[in-house]
């Protein structure tokens, strides 16, 4: 059939002087590691929330293969030195759906018992070719040590109180998705939303990484919480501060409780739980002073009725197990970032 | 090089080899590899649908996840061109892929592994306006628009009306002799 197509003896037609390399990659992605959201710029975030809703499409193929083969035969190793359920199986699920080879190395089963130092623990796993180590670690800092002497490619999965980063972009993302439907436009951003953060701000990475995201990406970020729990001269993050839950639900376009560590009550920084959920609980009572469509996030596990009501974390407002989905798009968008990136030139 | 009426007359004649080519096209749905594919793909259903009563569904193939130039390409984290759609099941049907320009032959073996994971075809087939040459793997297409011979730094510009307000396909000769 085909046979005998025509053929043309093509005329030349000057090409323009300097033809545009290629084409300009949007938001061009450098990065070898991903330690925090502080140090990325907006066009960074935007390009992983860009690069994300294709892998939702990857997993939301009906009868089809659910993977992509874009991380074939590379290693990705989970280093989880801190417990961790949720986003221990979000990078491990994302990794497998990129056709990754997995590890995943928990603190109780590993070396560090033993009194291995943690470059030691990573030298050991990159002698075995590990291309990605995803590190969940205790202490602040300790992502970004690693990064500055190994050579994989390492992302932050929470350190100490410092940053959960992707954490943070699932929650932009999450966001998003639901202001574009909202406002039906499928360019729509975080510009001029209030996004208000209620719980124990002092020691969240969570609440450290959503800050640095949501201001970068134009949002206004209000903090709620006791006072022991909201560390002193946090304003000069850009945020908003304050200890009244009224005010900080007051237009609030997103409403994100953060998980109290019950334990935090043994170091007198939580008077009473049962004042705190007097204070601060975001249930149907709280929630009358936000607005109809405000969004209830929680990056979990839920203490149920005690930062959040449980018919609010159940209700139909409620985007949390949203937010796990995205998880795992969100970071498949960053491993395939961070591995097939063209390296920059020396 | 190309003309509008040229595009269409080579669109027309490939819609015609394509009905001759499958028994019914009730089984065909056409796949257009973003981004110039897809009215390609759209362009060859209306064809088909003019000359047979019957409308071919059409979806769309990104193929970046599946490309072999990642990390040494411009193309890199670019997912500009949009998402793979289509809302019908590939299982036991005739599936065209449609692109513009084939050129190394890698596009079209990152689509077919992609069609793969969607399901099992009946059978594939390739439909592209341009062949440029320059294979790099075994694959031919099924039906042609026009061949050109070119040279490696030459560039070959399709430009259709839905995405460029035009139809027309240049070729850029790159200028050997001033540079070297």
């Amino acid at each position: 059939m085909n046979a005998e197509h025509p053929s043309i003896e093509p005329v030349a037609v000057a090409a323009p002087k300097d033809r545009a390399p290629a084409e300009k990659v949007r938001g061009g992605w450098t990065r070898r590691h991903l330690v925090g959201i502080e140090d990325l710029s907006r066009e960074e975030i935007e390009t992983v929330l860009d690069v994300a809703p294709q892998f939702i499409a990857v997993q939301q193929r009906g009868s089809g293969i659910k993977k992509v083969p874009l991380l074939q035969g590379r290693l990705v190793v989970n280093l989880f030195l801190e417990p961790s359920t949720r986003t221990r199986v979000s990078f491990e699920l994302a990794a497998k759906r990129l056709s990754a080879d997995t590890l995943t190395v928990t603190a109780s089963a590993s070396s560090v018992v033993k009194g291995e130092s943690l470059h030691d623990t990573l030298a050991n796993i990159e002698a075995m070719h590990s291309d990605i180590v995803v590190i969940r670690h205790a202490y602040s800092g300790s992502a970004q040590i690693l990064a500055e002497r190994h050579a994989s490619h390492i992302i932050n999965a929470g350190d100490g109180s410092h940053e959960h980063p992707t954490q943070a972009l699932l929650d932009a993302f999450t966001i998003r998705q639901h202001v574009r439907k909202y406002r039906e436009d499928p360019n729509a951003g975080l510009d001029g939303l209030r996004v208000a953060i209620i719980g124990d701000i002092t020691h969240s990475r969570v609440a450290r990484s959503n800050i640095w995201c949501l201001t970068k990406l134009g949002a206004k970020v209000v903090l709620c919480g006791p006072r022991t729990l909201m560390p002193a001269g946090i304003e000069r993050m850009g945020v908003e501060v304050t200890s009244s839950l009224q005010e900080a639900l007051r237009g609030a376009d997103v409403v994100y409780a953060l998980r109290i560590q019950v334990e935090r009550q043994a170091s007198c920084l939580l008077p009473s739980i049962r004042e705190y959920i007097r204070l601060y609980r975001v249930d149907s009572d709280s929630l009358r002073n936000a607005p109809e469509h405000a969004l209830i996030m929680h990056p979990g596990p839920i203490n149920r009725d005690i930062e959040l009501a449980a018919d609010i974390a159940d209700g139909a407002r409620s985007v949390i197990l949203e937010q796990v989905s995205n998880g795992v798009a969100v970071r498949m968008a960053i491993m395939h970032l961070l591995a097939n990136s063209p390296r920059p030139a020396a | 090089m190309l003309t509008p009426d040229a595009i269409a007359h080579a669109i027309h004649r490939m819609a015609q080899e394509i009905i001759e080519a499958n028994d019914s096209m009730e089984s065909v749905a056409l796949l257009g590899i973003l981004s110039r594919g897809r009215p390609l793909a759209e362009r060859l259903a209306r064809e088909i649908h003019a000359m047979t009563g019957v409308l071919p569904k059409v979806g769309s193939l990104s193929t970046t996840l599946y490309r072999d130039d990642l990390r040494s390409s411009h193309a890199s984290a670019k997912m500009g061109s949009g998402e793979t759609h289509f809302d019908f099941d590939v299982d036991g049907i005739t599936v065209i892929l449609v692109d513009d320009v084939i050129s190394k032959g890698r596009t079209t073996r990152a689509a077919l592994d992609e069609v793969m994971d969607y399901g099992r075809p009946a059978r594939v087939q390739l439909a592209c306006l341009i062949d440029r040459g320059r294979r790099e793997l075994p694959i031919q297409p099924d039906y042609l628009g026009w061949s050109i011979r070119t040279d490696p730094l030459d560039h070959v510009a399709v430009k259709l009306d839905e995405c460029d307000g035009e139809d027309i396909v240049l070729l850029e000769r790159a200028l050997h002799d001033a540079n070297e």
